[in-house]
C-alpha cells in the first residue's frame, strides 16, 4: 500500500452532499478484473456528455465543461473538498481506486459512509473528517483564492490552510499507523495466526456445524 | 457491578463478544468469519492480490461462490453465451479462481445459482450466529437469520480469504422497534422504506441495526430479509433480527444445516441469540406499524420517499440548505414537480427482481395482482427475475410464472438484472421504472434511467395501471 505522511495539494471542491459510489465509478466499469485504470471513469456520468462503457477513447469524449474537475483551475487537483454522507451506496472498493488512479490523495467531509470510508484506508487514501463548519469555511475560502492549497499532515493529525489556520482531525491509531508506514493489513494479521487457529479450534468444539461442509 | 448499570447484552454485542480474537488498544479488532460469499465483481483483484503474494485461503471451505450481477436473464448453456466481452471475463475469471483455490460455486447451469443473497441462506450456507461477509453491501439482507452480516470491500475480501479474519471495529448498537398491526397491502418492503424515510440514509451510519417489535416478529423470514437487506440505505452496514420459531424454521433442513445432535446443540445455543431485556441501545427509534402506507420513492436516494397517498414534498418547505438543494437536484433529474400526485407519475418499464424482493414470497404477492389482468400498454416491458434458480423452480411449480406470462410480463433466468443493469437489462436515459430494487441512484438502473422503488404487489399494480396506484384500491 502507498504511504501517506505529509501532502500539500490542489482542492477541488465537489459541492454535493450524498454522493454515492455509482456516481463515483459506474457500473459499467466494475467489469474490469484489475485495481487500476478507473481514473479516466471517475465521475463519468458527471464529466462527459455521452454514456461511457469500457474501452473507450476518454481523451476524444465530450467533456460537461460546469463540471469541476473538467474546469482548467482543477486540473492536477489532489485533495477533494465534499459534502456529508460521501461515498454511501455500493460497497465497491473501484471507487477509492478510481479516486487514487485519477490523482487524489486525501478526500476532506463532514461525513462518510462507513464501508468507503474503510476501503480508503486499505488503498492509502486519506478520507478526513471535518466538521460540517469548518468543511463550509473551506468550500467558502475555495472560492475566494485561486489555486488553493492545503496541507494534509498524517504525523501530526491536522489540515493546514495557506493562510496558517489548522484543522485537527480524529483517526484510530492503528489505520494511522498503517497509512504512515505503507502496511500490509494480511502480513500484520498473519502474524496472529496462532490466536486465530486457537479460536478456531474452540469454535469447532462448541459449534461444529460451523466448520462441516455438506456433500453437494 | 452496580445495580443502576445495564448488564444485559444486544444480539450485536453478542455476536461481536463471540468471535472476537484479539482487541488493539485503540479499540480496532481482530474478528473471525465463518462464512464468505464470493461474486464475479468484486472478487478478482483479491484472488490476483492472493495470487502475487503467494497466498493460499485460509479456510477454501468458509466460502461459497455464485454468479449473480454479470449474468444475462435470458437462457445460456456457458459463458462462451455470454455476449459482453468483459462481462464473460468476469464469469470465467470466476470459474478460474474458484477452482485454483478449491471454493465451491454455483455456477452456470446449476438450479442453486442465484443472487449471493439469496443464493446462500437458500443452502444454509447463512446460519444463525455466524459472522458473513461478502463483497457487496447488500450482505446486510443475511442479518435476517440472527447473524452478524455485512458488506465488505475488494481488499478485505482478500484479507478474508487469507486469513478468515477481518479487521473491524465494533459499531454502535440501534434499535428499530416496529410495534402493532401491518395494514393491509403494506409489505416488508413498505415497512423499511418507511424506516428510511424516517431515520434518512445516513441515519444508521456507524451502527449496526437490530429490527424489533411485534411488527418486524409477525414478518416471514424472507420479509425480515427485505428489511435487513436496506439497512445499508438507513446507513448501517449490518441489520439483523433475533432468533424465533421463524429463523429455526427456515434453517431446519437446508443443505449447510446441522444434522442430529448437531442440530439439537445448535438450536439450543441460536434461541440465546437475541438482545437481553437489560441490554442498552445508544439509539432506539420507535415506529407505530399503523402509521406505514404503501410507499413509493420520488428522488434519487432511498430517503425521498413518501407514502403512495401524498403529494410529492416542497423544496422550499425543507429548512436544512444541504437537503433542500439535493431535492431540487433531485426533481430535475426525476423530471418530475413538486405537489404533483404519486399516482401522476407514468411508468414506462417495471422490475421485479433483486435481492431485496426476488425471494418466492415477492412473487406470489406479485403474482397475486397480475392475477386476470394485464399489463398496459403504456408499459414498454414488465421484467420478473427470480432470485436463485430454486426459487424460479419453485415458482413455476406454483404456476406463477404462467401467470406472469399471460399478463405480458417477461419471465427470466435468476440474476441481478436491472437492479444494477450491469448485464443487457437496463432504462433508456428518462424513463421511469417502477422497481423492486433497493437504490434509485441517478444512473442506477441504466444511464439517465428513472428509479421508483416499490414493493413487488405496488410494482405489479403499477404495470398493469400504467401509472403507480394505491395496491390497497385496486381489490383482489
Ligand atoms: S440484486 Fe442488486 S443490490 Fe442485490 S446483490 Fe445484486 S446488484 Fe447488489
Amino acid at each position: 500500500m502507498e504511504k501517506f505522511v505529509k501532502h500539500t495539494g490542489l482542492v477541488a471542491p465537489l459541492d454535493r452532499a450524498n454522493v454515492d459510489t455509482d456516481q463515483i465509478i459506474p457500473k459499467q466499469f466494475l467489469k474490469s478484473i484489475k485495481r487500476t485504470g478507473f481514473g479516466p471513469n471517475l465521475f463519468d456520468e458527471w464529466r462527459y456528455l455521452d454514456e461511457g462503457h469500457p474501452g473507450q477513447d476518454n481523451e476524444a469524449r465530450p467533456k460537461n465543461p460546469d463540471f469541476v474537475l473538467n474546469k482548467p483551475q482543477y486540473q492536477g487537483a489532489s485533495v477533494l473538498l465534499a459534502r456529508r454522507n460521501f461515498g454511501c451506496g455500493s460497497s465497491r472498493e473501484h471507487a477509492p481506486w478510481a479516486l487514487m488512479d485519477f490523482g487524489f490523495r486525501a478526500v476532506i467531509a463532514p461525513s462518510y459512509a462507513d464501508i468507503f470510508y474503510n476501503n480508503c484506508f486499505k488503498n492509502g487514501l486519506l478520507p478526513i473528517v471535518l466538521s460540517e463548519a469548518t468543511v463550509d469555511g473551506l468550500f467558502k475560502a475555495e472560492a475566494e483564492n485561486e489555486a488553493f492549497q492545503l496541507t494534509i499532515d498524517l504525523e501530526n493529525q491536522c489540515v493546514l490552510s495557506p493562510s496558517g489556520e489548522r484543522f485537527p482531525f480524529e483517526i484510530d491509531e492503528f489505520r494511522k499507523h498503517c497509512l504512515l508506514n505503507g502496511l500490509d493489513e494480511i502480513g500484520l494479521s498473519l502474524q496472529q495466526a496462532d490466536a486465530i487457529r486457537e479460536y478456531e479450534a474452540r469454535r469447532a468444539q462448541s459449534e461444529p456445524w460451523v466448520f462441516q461442509e455438506p456433500a453437494l | 457491578m452496580s445495580a443502576t448499570t445495564f448488564s444485559g447484552k444486544t444480539l450485536y454485542d453478542k455476536l461481536w463478544d463471540a468471535h472476537l480474537i484479539t482487541e488493539r488498544e485503540d479499540g480496532s479488532a481482530l474478528i473471525y468469519i465463518d462464512r464468505q460469499i464470493i461474486h464475479e465483481v468484486t472478487s478478482p483483484q483479491a484472488f490476483e492480490g492472493l495470487r502475487l503474494a503467494g497466498r493460499k485461503p485460509w479456510r477454501a471451505g468458509a466460502s461459497v461462490a455464485t454468479l449473480d450481477h454479470n449474468v444475462p436473464t435470458t437462457p445460456f448453456q456457458s459463458a462462451a453465451d455470454i455476449v459482453d466481452e468483459t462481462s464473460r471475463l468476469q464469469v470465467t475469471t470466476l470459474q478460474d479462481n474458484t477452482r485454483e483455490f478449491g471454493i465451491t460455486e454455483f455456477g452456470i447451469g446449476d438450479v442453486r445459482q442465484g443472487i449471493v443473497h439469496v443464493m446462500a441462506p437458500e443452502q444454509g450456507a447463512v446460519l444463525p450466529g455466524m459472522t458473513v461477509v461478502c463483497g457487496d453491501s447488500h450482505t446486510s439482507t443475511n442479518g435476517a437469520l440472527g447473524c452478524l452480516a455485512h458488506g465488505i470491500g475488494t481488499s478485505e475480501v482478500e484479507h478474508v480469504l487469507a486469513t478468515q479474519t477481518l479487521v473491524a471495529k465494533k459499531m454502535k448498537n440501534m434499535q428499530v422497534k416496529v410495534e402493532g398491526d401491518l395494514g393491509p397491502g403494506v409489505t416488508a418492503k413498505d415497512v423499511v422504506l418507511h424506516i428510511i424515510g424516517v431515520i434518512g440514509t445516513a441515519g444508521g451510519n456507524g451502527h449496526a441495526i437490530e429490527f424489533a417489535g411485534s411488527a418486524i416478529r409477525s414478518l416471514s423470514l424472507e420479509g425480515r430479509m427485505t428489511v435487513c437487506n436496506m439497512s445499508i440505505e438507513a446507513g448501517a452496514r449490518a441489520g439483523m433480527v433475533a432468533v424465533d420459531d421463524t429463523t429455526i424454521d427456515y434453517v431446519k433442513g437446508r443443505p449447510y444445516s446441522p444434522t442430529g445432535a448437531d442440530w439439537d446443540k445448535a438450536e439450543a445455543y441460536w434461541r440465546t441469540l437475541v438482545s437481553d431485556a437489560d441490554a442498552r441501545f445508544d439509539t432506539v427509534v420507535e415506529i407505530n406499524a399503523a402509521d406505514i402506507k404503501p410507499q413509493v420513492s420520488w428522488g434519487t436516494s432511498p430517503e425521498m420517499v413518501i407514502p403512495v397517498d401524498v403529494p410529492l414534498p416542497d423544496p422550499a418547505a425543507e429548512s436544512d440548505e444541504v437537503k433542500r438543494s439535493g431535492m431540487l437536484r433531485a426533481y430535475e433529474y426525476m423530471g418530475l414537480k413538486p405537489g404533483i400526485r404519486v399516482g401522476d407519475i407514468n411508468v414506462d418499464r417495471v422490475f421485479i427482481g433483486s435481492c431485496t424482493n426476488s425471494r418466492i414470497e415477492d412473487l406470489r404477492a406479485a403474482a397475486a395482482v397480475a392475477k386476470g389482468r394485464k399489463k398496459a400498454d403504456s408499459v414498454k416491458q414488465v421484467l420478473v427475475v427470480p432470485g436463485s434458480g430454486l426459487v424460479k423452480q419453485q415458482a413455476e411449480k406454483e404456476g406463477l410464472d404462467k401467470i406472469f406470462l399471460e399478463a405480458g410480463f417477461e419471465w427470466r433466468e435468476p440474476g441481478c438484472s436491472m437492479c444494477l443493469a450491469m448485464n443487457p437489462d437496463r432504462l433508456q436515459p428518462g424513463e421511469h421504472c417502477a422497481s423492486t430494487s433497493n437504490r434509485n441512484f441517478e444512473g442506477r438502473q441504466g444511464n439517465g434511467g428513472r428509479t421508483h422503488l416499490v414493493s413487488p404487489a405496488m410494482a405489479a399494480a403499477a404495470a398493469v395501471a400504467g401509472h403507480f396506484v394505491d395496491v390497497r384500491e385496486l381489490g383482489a
